[in-house]
C-alpha cells in the first residue's frame, strides 16, 4: 500500500456508465484531458459475445454482472424511528457496476417524460386545492423548460438509435405513436420493434376501451443504426436477453455500443478501472474541489488532481460521496434543512398474469423493450386531482424475456421440483403479463444520510435509505388494478392473478421492482431546496457537477434513462459553453 | 617426374570457386545501381514532412517495421517466409540502431532497389519491387518524414532466423536483377490513362500500396507474378496462410463507393475486413483521403476479370434457403449449426446487416475454393478493426471450443452451397488441419508467402 499522486487532469470522471461515458467524450471532444474512474472491472463487446450472455442462471438469478453486496451495500429502513440493516443480497434493485454500469444491463426502453412531468410542482399547485395532497410531499419542477431540454433529449435519441412510433412531431399529433408525448423536434430514429402475440392483443384491448396504446420506445434497435459518434448498433434478434444482461448482439444501445469505441480513440481520454473513488478533495476554503482519493486494485490511495471533478456513478454513490466529501449541507428531515440526501424516490410496479390455455406467445423470441404501452394515466391526463392522487403511470403489456426460471406460473404451482416442472410443460409460453409502472412522489421523510453503524471495507460508513410508502402512491396502485382489471376481462383468459401493493402494503426491498432509485442530490432553482443547479454543479463546489439520476426532485412514470442521457449532454454543454470560459458557479443565488 | 595430371574435379572445383568468386563479384557490381550520396532536391519543410507521413500510411512502413507491442518502426517483427525468419529493421532516426545516418540515397536505395546501408541485398520482405514506383518527390517525403519527425528509438536489429547456405545474401542481387524493376525505368511502365484517378489509383495500388504482394500469385521463384496490369496474372488473387486472396480484378460486384467504405472503415453494406487485411485498413487505407481511396477503387474497377466470377446471385435458390431455415424442419447437420450459431447475426437469409454483420450468400470468403479461411473464422472469430470513420469494433466470437472438426465441416459445408453460394464441400480432416495450424500460430510473427507459389 503507498500513497501515489497521478499526473493532473482537466477532468475527472468517477463511473462510466452512461453518465460518465457521455460527460468523458463530450468534454474530450471539446480537447479537455479527461481520466475516467470507475470502481469495477473493464468490460468490452467481446466479454459479452454470442453465445456467453445467454445463461439465465449467472445473469439473471445469480448477478454476474452486478455490484455485489460487499461492495455496494446500503442500509434500509421504513422510517426515521427504525434501526436501518444493511441489503446482504439484492431485491428491489439491483445496481450494476464496471465499464458500461447500469447502462450495460439496462432493458433498453428510452421514454421520456412529459413536459407537465418536468414541471410537476407547477402542475399540481394549478391543479389541486392546498392541503389535498399528502402531508410532507414536497415535488419540485426540473428548473429548465421543455423546450430548453428537448433538443439533449433528441440527441440522446439518436445516440441510442431509438426505434418506435413518433407521437407528436413538433406539435403534429402522429397516430402509431403517443399522443401525450411532448413535441419531439425530429421523429423517432428507426422504426418500431415487431410486435408480438401479447403485444397486439393487449394493444387491441386498450384500443377498444379507449386509451392509446403504442410501441414501448426501445433502445434495442430494430434496424442497424449508426449514431452521431460514428459508433454502431446491430440490428436487434430479439433474443430475449437483456434486462440484466450484456446484449451478445451489440444491439441494445449502451456505452460500449454507442459510446466507448469512439471515445477510447481519443489521446486526450484515458480510464482506470478497480478505481473505487473514496472522496473528493477540497480545496482548504472547502469552495472548489482539487481531485478526488480513490483506492486502487492493489489497495494504494492514489490522489488524482483535477479542475473538473464529474460524480457520473450511482445514484446512490453520488449522493454518499457527496456526504462523506462534505459538498453541500446534509439534509435533516426533522428541520427540513440542508440539501444532499433530500428527496430519495423510488418507484412501485404491479402486474396481472393472465393464462390462457390454447394460445403460444412464443415468449423466447422478443426484445427486452418489446411491448405496447399507453400514458392514458399520466399527470394532467387524467383526473387525478378528483381521484386525490397525483402521479402516474405506463400501463403496458411488455414481453421482455423468455427464460424459464423467471417464468411466471399460474397461483398453487409448485416453486420446485416435479411439480413446477410439470407446471412448465402445461404452461410455459401461455401466458402474459399486462404491468404497471408507477410515478413516486418526494417526501419530507424519505432521504438518504450516512449509515450511524455500518461501514464499507475502507471504514467508510455505508450510505442509509429511509423509505416508505405513502398513500398517494397505494391509492394510485389500487386505481391503476381496476384499469388492468378491465382490459383483462377484455381479453377473457382461462384465468389470471394478480400482484398489486394494498393500502396498507410496506416498502419491500425483496421483491425486485426496477433500479430506478433517483433523487437525493437533486437539481432546483434554489440552493435551499436542491443540491445542483440547473447545469447540474454543485451550488457549493462551484467545479463539481453531479449527473445522474440523483438529480430528478422525484419519480416520473416514465423509466429513467432518457433524462439521465439528456441532463448529462445538457450539462456537458454548459461546461463547454459557459463554465470553461468562466469558472465559477453558473447560475447567481 | 612431375605429376601434370590434375584431377577433373579439382578443375571442377577451382571452375565453381572460380564462377562463385566472379558471381560475387558481379553481385557487388549489381548493389552499385543507384547513388548512395545522393542528396534531397528540395529543402525539408513541415508540409514535406507532413506529406511524407501520410506517404508512410499509403505504403503500410508501420505493419512489418513494428514489433507485436514494440515502440512504432522500431522492427523487430518476425515475418515468416520459406527460407526462414526475417525480422524487420528499426527505421527510427537513432544514430546507432536506426537509420539516423542514412544520407537520402543510402534510404533511397533501400526503398527503392532493395540495397541495404551496407551494400547488401534485402530480402524481397521488403516490397522493393513495387516501391520502385514512388516518385522521386515522395521518396524524398519519406525520407524527410522518417528522419525528421519519427521518434528515434534506441532498439539493435534481430538477426534473422535463416540457416547458411541459404542466409548468403549476395545471389539476392540477382534475383533484385531478374525481378525488380530499377526506378530509373518505372516511368515508362506507368499506365498513362486518360483518367487522372485511375493514374493515380494505378500508382498507389502498384507503388506504395504494394496490393500485389498478396494479391498477385508468385511464380516458384517467388516474384510477384506481374507488377501491373499489363501482365494477365496481375491481382488475380493468390494465397496467404491458407487463406485464398482474392482477386482485385474484376470487382464489378461492389461499387466504387462500397470498395471506399470497406477501405476507409474496414466495412461496407455486405462485408468486413478480415485476416491480414485487417491491419491494412487499420493502419494504412483507413487513415487515406477519400479522394485517393477513390482513385484506388477507380482502378481496381477498371482492370477487367480474368475468369468468370464463381458466384451468381440466384433468387430461387438463395430464397429456398431462407425458407428453410425458417420453416427449421427436416434440417441437416450443417443447417441446425447454423440456425444454433450464426443465424443470430447473419440471419436466415444470409444477408446479416449492413456494415454490422457480414453476407454470406455472395461473399468472397465463403465462396473461395479453398475454404481455409472460412474454417479460421468459424473456428477463431473475428473483429472489426476501430477506424476514424467507424470506431466500433464489432467481434464474432470464435467457435472452436463449441463445435467439433467434423461440426465445423458440415457447417461450413453447407454455408457454401446454402443461398446461391457455391463451392466445393469442406471435409473435417480440412478442419483439423486448420484447428492445428491456428493453434501453433505463433505469436509476434506473421507469415509472408509460405504457401504463395502458384
Amino acid at each position: 500500500m503507498a500513497n501515489i499522486t497521478n499526473d493532473e487532469v482537466d477532468v475527472v470522471v468517477v463511473g462510466l456508465g452512461w453518465a460518465g461515458s457521455l460527460m468523458s467524450i463530450e468534454l474530450a471532444q471539446a480537447g479537455l484531458k479527461v481520466r475516467a474512474l470507475e470502481r469495477g472491472e473493464d468490460r468490452n463487446k467481446a466479454d459479452s459475445a454470442y453465445p456467453k450472455p445467454a445463461d439465465e442462471y449467472a445473469y439473471g438469478v445469480r448477478n454476474k454482472i452486478m455490484v455485489t453486496p460487499r461492495d455496494g451495500a446500503l442500509t434500509v429502513r421504513h422510517n426515521l424511528n427504525d434501526t436501518a440493516l444493511p441489503t446482504r443480497q439484492w431485491g428491489a434493485f439491483v445496481p450494476g457496476t464496471g465499464v458500461g454500469g447500469s447502462g450495460l444491463h439496462w432493458t433498453g426502453v428510452l421514454i421520456r417524460p412529459t413536459p407537465t412531468d418536468i414541471k410537476l410542482k407547477t402542475y399540481a399547485d394549478q391543479a389541486y386545492k392546498p392541503g389535498q395532497l399528502g402531508e410532507g410531499m414536497q415535488v419540485q419542477d426540473f428548473p429548465f423548460t421543455w423546450e430548453e431540454i428537448e433538443p439533449y433529449m433528441d440527441r440522446f435519441d439518436k445516440i441510442c438509435g431509438l426505434s418506435g412510433n413518433t407521437g407528436n412531431l413538433q406539435g403534429r399529433i402522429l397516430e402509431g405513436g403517443d399522443p401525450f408525448e411532448g413535441p419531439r423536434s425530429s421523429p423517432f430514429p428507426l422504426p418500431a420493434l415487431e410486435d408480438t402475440l401479447n403485444t397486439s392483443m393487449f394493444a387491441e384491448a386498450a384500443r377498444k376501451l379507449g386509451y392509446h396504446p403504442f410501441p414501448n420506445p426501445s433502445a434495442n434497435v430494430s434496424r442497424a443504426w449508426t449514431n452521431p459518434y460514428g459508433n454502431q448498433i446491430a440490428p436487434c434478434n430479439y433474443c430475449g436477453y437483456c434486462s440484466k444482461y450484456p446484449c451478445l448482439n451489440f444491439s441494445k444501445a449502451s456505452p460500449q455500443t454507442a459510446v466507448l469505441d469512439s471515445l477510447k480513440r481519443m489521446e486526450n481520454f484515458s480510464y482506470r478501472t478497480h478505481a473505487n473513488v473514496l472522496r473528493v478533495d477540497l480545496h482548504p476554503d472547502g469552495k472548489t474541489a482539487r481531485g478526488v482519493t480513490y483506492a486502487d486494485a492493489q489497495g494504494n490511495e492514489v490522489f488524482q488532481p483535477a479542475k473538473i471533478v464529474v460524480l457520473a456513478a450511482f445514484q446512490f454513490v453520488n449522493v454518499r460521496l457527496m456526504l462523506l466529501s462534505k459538498i453541500g449541507p446534509a439534509y435533516d428531515p426533522v428541520s427540513g434543512t440542508g440539501t444532499v440526501g433530500r428527496n430519495y424516490a423510488f418507484l412501485s410496479n404491479g402486474a396481472t398474469t393472465l393464462f390462457f390455455k390454447d394460445k403460444n406467445f412464443n415468449p423466447f423470441a422478443t426484445a427486452g423493450a418489446t411491448g405496447q404501452m399507453f400514458n392514458d394515466v399520466s399527470p394532467g391526463n387524467f383526473d387525478g386531482p378528483a381521484l386525490g392522487i397525483i402521479g402516474g403511470a405506463k400501463i403496458h403489456s411488455s414481453q421482455s424475456t423468455g427464460t424459464p426460471i423467471s417464468t411466471s406460473l399460474p397461483a398453487g404451482t409448485a416453486g420446485w421440483g416435479q411439480g413446477w416442472k410439470d407446471g412448465m410443460v402445461d404452461w410455459y409460453g401461455h401466458s402474459m403479463k399486462i404491468g404497471i409502472t408507477t410515478s413516486c412522489m418526494s417526501y419530507r421523510g424519505h432521504y438518504l444520510d450516512l449509515d450511524p453503524t455500518y461501514k464499507d471495507p475502507w471504514g467508510l460508513p455505508l450510505l442509509r435509505i429511509t423509505f416508505d410508502w405513502k398513500q398517494n402512491e397505494l391509492k394510485l396502485q389500487q386505481y391503476l388494478r381496476k384499469i388492468v382489471l378491465n382490459i383483462t376481462q377484455e381479453l377473457g383468459p382461462d384465468s389470471y392473478s394478480e400482484g398489486y401493493l394494498g393500502l396498507d402494503a410496506h416498502w419491500d426491498i425483496t421483491k425486485y421492482v426496477s433500479t430506478h432509485n433517483v433523487g437525493g442530490a437533486v437539481m432546483g432553482d434554489s440552493p435551499k431546496t436542491s443540491a445542483l443547479n440547473r447545469y447540474l454543479q454543485s451550488w457549493d463546489v462551484h467545479n463539481v457537477f453531479v449527473p445522474g439520476g440523483n438529480a430528478f426532485p422525484q419519480n416520473f412514470q416514465a423509466n429513467p434513462t432518457s433524462m439521465i442521457g439528456s441532463l448529462t449532454l445538457w450539462a456537458a454543454q454548459a461546461i463547454k459553453d459557459q463554465y470553461l470560459k468562466n469558472p465559477g458557479p453558473l447560475v447567481s443565488v | 617426374m612431375t605429376n601434370t595430371r590434375r584431377s577433373p574435379w579439382l578443375i571442377v572445383l577451382a571452375i565453381v570457386v572460380i564462377l562463385a568468386l566472379a558471381a560475387w563479384a558481379v553481385s557487388y557490381v549489381l548493389n552499385r545501381s543507384g547513388d548512395a550520396s545522393a542528396q534531397m532536391s528540395q529543402a525539408i519543410t513541415p508540409e514535406l514532412i507532413q506529406q511524407g507521413e501520410y506517404l508512410a500510411r499509403a505504403g503500410d512502413c508501420v505493419a512489418c517495421h513494428t514489433g507485436l507491442g514494440g515502440k512504432p518502426f522500431a522492427g523487430g517483427l518476425g515475418i515468416k517466409s520459406p527460407i526462414g525468419t526475417i525480422y524487420s529493421t528499426n527505421i527510427t532516426p537513432d544514430a546507432s540502431t536506426g537509420i539516423g545516418g542514412w544520407t537520402y540515397g543510402e534510404f533511397e536505395r533501400a526503398v527503392r532497389r532493395g540495397i541495404g546501408h551496407d551494400g547488401s541485398a534485402l530480402y524481397p520482405a521488403m516490397p522493393f519491387p513495387s516501391y520502385a514506383k514512388v516518385s522521386n518527390a515522395d521518396t524524398e517525403a519519406l525520407y524527410a518524414y522518417f528522419t525528421k519527425a519519427v521518434a528515434p528509438v534506441q532498439q539493435a536489429n534481430k538477426a534473422n532466423d535463416i540457416p547458411w547456405p541459404l542466409s548468403i545474401r549476395w545471389p539476392l542481387a540477382y534475383w533484385r536483377t531478374l525481378f525488380a524493376p530499377a526506378p530509373e525505368n518505372t516511368e515508362a511502365t506507368r499506365q498513362a490513362s486518360t483518367d487522372a484517378r485511375i493514374e493515380r489509383g494505378a500508382y498507389l495500388v502498384q507503388g506504395l500500396g504494394h496490393c500485389g504482394s498478396c494479391h498477385t500469385p508468385r511464380a516458384l521463384t517467388m516474384q510477384e507474378r506481374g507488377l501491373d496490369e499489363t501482365t494477365p496474372a496481375y491481382l488475380t488473387g493468390a494465397e496467404l496462410n491458407g487463406w485464398a486472396v482474392p482477386a482485385l480484378r474484376g470487382a464489378k460486384h461492389w461499387s466504387e463507393d462500397e470498395l471506399v467504405a470497406y477501405l476507409a472503415s474496414g466495412r461496407n453494406s455486405t462485408a468486413a475486413v478480415g485476416g491480414e487485411m485487417k491491419d491494412v485498413v487499420a493502419n494504412s487505407t483507413s487513415h487515406m483521403t477519400d479522394q485517393d481511396l477513390h482513385a484506388i477503387a477507380a482502378y481496381l474497377q477498371s482492370l477487367p476479370a480474368d475468369r468468370p466470377p464463381v458466384y451468381q446471385y440466384q433468387a430461387e435458390r438463395s430464397d429456398a434457403t431462407a425458407k428453410q431455415l425458417t420453416a427449421a424442419t427436416d434440417l441437416n447437420l450443417g443447417q441446425r449449426l447454423y440456425l444454433d450459431n450464426c443465424g443470430a447475426c447473419h440471419f436466415v437469409t444470409g444477408q446479416g446487416a449492413p456494415r454490422v454483420f457480414p453476407r454470406l450468400d455472395g461473399a468472397s470468403v465463403v465462396n473461395a475454393e479453398k475454404p481455409a479461411g472460412l474454417i479460421h473464422l468459424i473456428l477463431a472469430g473475428a473483429q472489426t478493426p476501430s477506424t476514424a470513420q467507424s470506431p466500433s469494433v464489432l467481434p464474432m466470437p470464435g467457435f472452436a471450443g463449441r463445435m467439433s472438426d467434423s461440426e465445423v465441416a458440415e457447417l461450413a459445408t453447407f454455408v457454401r452451397n446454402g443461398w446461391s453460394n457455391n463451392a466445393p464441400a469442406v471435409s473435417a480432416d480440412q478442419v483439423r488441419d486448420a484447428r492445428a495450424a491456428l493453434n501453433k500460430q505463433r505469436v509476434g510473427e506473421v507469415a509472408l508467402g509460405a504457401n504463395n507459389a502458384q
